[in-house]
């Protein structure tokens, strides 16, 4: 594995800057291993393994440690995400309002599971534990907009849309 | 600032809202942004300037109204008038009508009489709908910051502690300990540095109280953190947020710049030798990080996992040195109880659980939304008078109070008085104070099911008890729920429930069966009728295809 340097990182890749800056404010100190971590999934939108060789030299920590705190957290991703995510919470309110038909129906029109990409690379489906809009259950977040009251169909319908765009789009 | 300047600020600022004859306040909590908020927003602000009534009224955006599943909601302080489903034409009807001919718009108003209102008791949410959540000032004007400056002027941090303890406050994260008794240790302990934290990482499902605190009212949050720091004897503030929750972060972000720039923060507050400084920590999304030691070690960087108490925080906390940890409404409670005494405070509620608590109702009930109450009122009243009961044609069958941690009181226990110690009574607890109402559609031993593949998935691997216990209560409901259990299964079932809750490490693990523990009490004949299918039915089943794994575990 290359050794990037601090300062100028051998990709030229001036994100490394951003996520510099970070670094420097908060001490390089391991304590703010999380905190460096959320900035650094802003910029680059996942964690890549050469990401956080990165991120454990500047902090001086082992590379397991950085690893072990990326993985342990639902909220970090080591995979790209599709261009439009898609998060149903699976929190008790919306579970008993329904959730899992939205599941399951979205699960079989992008014919993939939550925690997947669908295959051209489109929706990310997500399951958050709980968004808190318990009020407005069942609740799905469409790439941060909350849509609370949400019906199956309604789901489908927003999820086709994404998937249609695109294809207007590219014709 | 002096004391003198706060309450000329004050002044200042209740002399400028007196100023307006209406003030719109809409909500601006997240599920009336969910709801379409902005648009109301933007709608009202367009009216107002065109009808030229800027002078007559002002807009701000205020902390959660309530009832979260009629929003947008809207409040007219001249009248005062609450709207419900306001969208754009609606909005543009208020100003019209309400502020400028002073007619009350008919189709949308709600009647403040209405139990949902008159049930309540609002300490915590005093301030809910009546100040802009983002703004000190208007904290300021509802005597906000005041309860900082009587105990930094007027009192000692012995004096600021016995008041908190003879009002007797609880912890408000679920566990009911007595809050003045914890800063105690905190403060007796001897230590170049100490920390005050507040557990702002509301995990449990179906909770959004605090939430709704941080995203209305921060400020209530930090005087009370600072409060605390003076107890103690503490310099330093974290407060650990959920990270699926930008709004109330972006609040607590606001809030602490406010009061740093007006020196209610930092270094030699109110001209006393106090400095406090308050950080926020994101969490990023782990259930058991609402553990409190495993709350601690994720503020420090690292993988949010549990250990052995004692040592408690309040001696080793925070890089082994004494820690305050509290959760959001802890915090919310502190500056009214210095405010108003603590004999105030203790004559709420019931004698062993003084004041009030604040609770998510949501699931099938036809008014979800947050609520205070005084501690000890009827769970009936919560549900029935408060929620209006379950949607039409629908049964009510069950309340889930506490979370995936909690327990389901059914129907023969509606009448049970709502505290820390009756709940336990019934299995359920306290909790954080989300509780989801449940209908004769949902079916308990699947509700089990949900409850245990989400501590399944959330252990955090540390014990076995919990990592693979959860893992087999998870998989034999799922045998009981497809119809291929034999009795023998379900008392295993049982079995493993009492093992998992004596021998774990951690709350997570400890309080991980009392779902299934609960709804096998309660609900015993949905198990049973699950599981005579199978033995009439499956006489091939592989009996003893669990045992061995249990036994190993």
């Amino acid at each position: 594995m290359v050794q990037p340097e601090p300062k100028n990182h051998p990709s030229g890749d001036n994100r490394f800057k951003l996520l510099d800056r970070a670094i420097t404010k908060y001490h390089a100190s391991g304590d703010a291993l999380i905190e460096i971590l959320h900035v650094a999934q802003g910029i680059f939108g996942f964690l890549e393994n050469d990401l956080m060789v990165y991120i454990a030299n500047a902090l001086k920590l082992p590379l397991s440690r950085v690893y072990g705190v990326a993985t342990f957290y639902h909220f970090f991703r080591l995979k790209p995400q599709g261009e439009h995510t898609f998060v149903l919470c699976t929190g008790t309110a919306c579970y008993v309002k329904g959730a899992n038909e939205i599941q399951k129906s979205v699960e079989h029109h992008c014919g993939c599971k939550f925690g997947e990409t669908t295959k051209d690379n489109k929706v990310s489906l997500i399951s958050a534990r709980c968004v808190g809009s318990c009020g407005l259950a069942p609740v799905a977040v469409l790439d941060d907009a909350v849509a609370g009251k949400l019906t199956t169909n309604e789901a489908v319908r927003r999820i086709q849309q994404w998937q249609e765009e695109k294809k207007e789009v590219a014709a | 600032m002096t004391v003198e300047d706060l309450r000329e600020l004050a002044e200042k600022e209740q002399a400028r809202q007196a100023e307006y004859e209406h003030r719109i306040l809409y909500c601006s909590s997240a599920g009336c942004v969910s709801s379409g908020c902005d648009a109301v927003k933007n709608e009202l602000k367009k009216a107002i300037g065109e009808l030229d009534l800027s002078k007559k009224c002002e807009m701000i955006g205020t902390g959660c109204l309530g009832l979260c599943g009629e929003g947008p909601l809207v409040f007219v302080s001249s009248g005062p008038t609450l709207y419900q489903h306001v969208d754009a034409a609606a909005a543009r009807r208020i100003v019209e009508e309400h502020i400028g001919q002073g007619k009350k718009v008919k189709e949308n108003e709600i009647d403040l009489n209405d139990p949902f209102f008159a049930s309540q008791k609002k300490i915590v949410l005093e301030n809910m709908g009546k100040i802009n959540a983002e703004s000190i000032e208007e904290y300021i004007a509802a005597d906000g910051y005041e309860a900082l400056a009587k105990a930094l002027t007027e009192m000692i941090p012995e004096e600021v502690i016995s008041e908190i303890r003879k009002a007797g406050l609880r912890g408000r994260g679920g566990a009911g300990y007595p809050t003045g008794l914890k800063w105690d240790i905190v403060r007796k302990g001897v230590a170049d540095q100490k920390y005050v934290v507040c557990n702002a990482d509301e995990g449990d499902p179906g909770a959004f109280m605090d939430r709704s605190v941080l995203e209305g009212d921060p400020h209530r949050v930090l005087e009370g953190m600072a409060i605390a720091g003076y107890a103690v004897g503490a310099n330093q503030g974290f407060i650990y947020v959920r990270a699926e929750y930008p709004l109330a972060i972006d609040r607590l972000k606001t809030a602490i710049k406010q009061a740093e720039r007006l020196g209610l923060l930092g270094n030699g507050i109110f001209e006393s030798h106090f400095n406090f400084r308050i950080d926020i920590r994101i969490g990023a999304g782990a259930f058991v990080c609402g553990e409190e030691t495993a709350l601690l070690r994720s503020v420090m960087g690292r993988r949010g996992r549990p250990k052995v108490r004692p040592p408690y925080p309040s001696e080793k906390g925070l890089w082994d040195k004494p820690t305050v940890i509290n959760n959001v409404e802890t915090y919310a409670n502190v500056a009214p109880i210095l405010r108003n005494g603590s004999g105030w405070f203790a004559a709420i509620g019931t004698q062993k659980s003084p004041g009030t608590k604040v609770f998510a109702i949501a699931g099938n009930v036809k008014r979800p939304g947050l609520i205070e109450v005084p501690m000890g009122i009827a769970l009936r009243k919560i549900i029935f008078d408060i929620g209006g009961g379950t949607p039409e044609g629908t049964k009510f069958k069950a309340a889930q109070a506490g979370g995936p941690s909690g327990g389901c009181i059914p129907t023969e226990h509606l009448d049970i008085l709502v505290d820390y110690e009756s709940l336990q009574t019934v299995g359920a607890m306290m909790g954080s104070g989300g509780m989801i109402v449940i209908d004769d559609t949902s079916n308990m031993v699947e509700v089990a099911k949900y409850f245990s593949e989400f501590c399944m998935d959330e252990s955090c691997g540390k014990c076995i008890p919990c990592r693979v216990g959860t893992k087999h209560i998870y998989m034999m409901l799922d045998k009981i729920v497809k119809g291929e259990a034999t009795e023998n299964d379900f008392d295993l079932l049982k079995e493993l429930c009492v093992m998992v809750k004596e021998t774990s490490l951690c709350g997570l693990g400890q309080s991980a069966p009392n779902g299934v523990i609960s709804t096998v009490r309660f609900f015993k004949d949905e198990y049973l009728s699950k599981l005579k299918k199978s033995a009439e039915g499956n006489t091939h089943l592989n009996e003893s295809s669990s045992v061995p794994v249990v036994k190993e575990a």
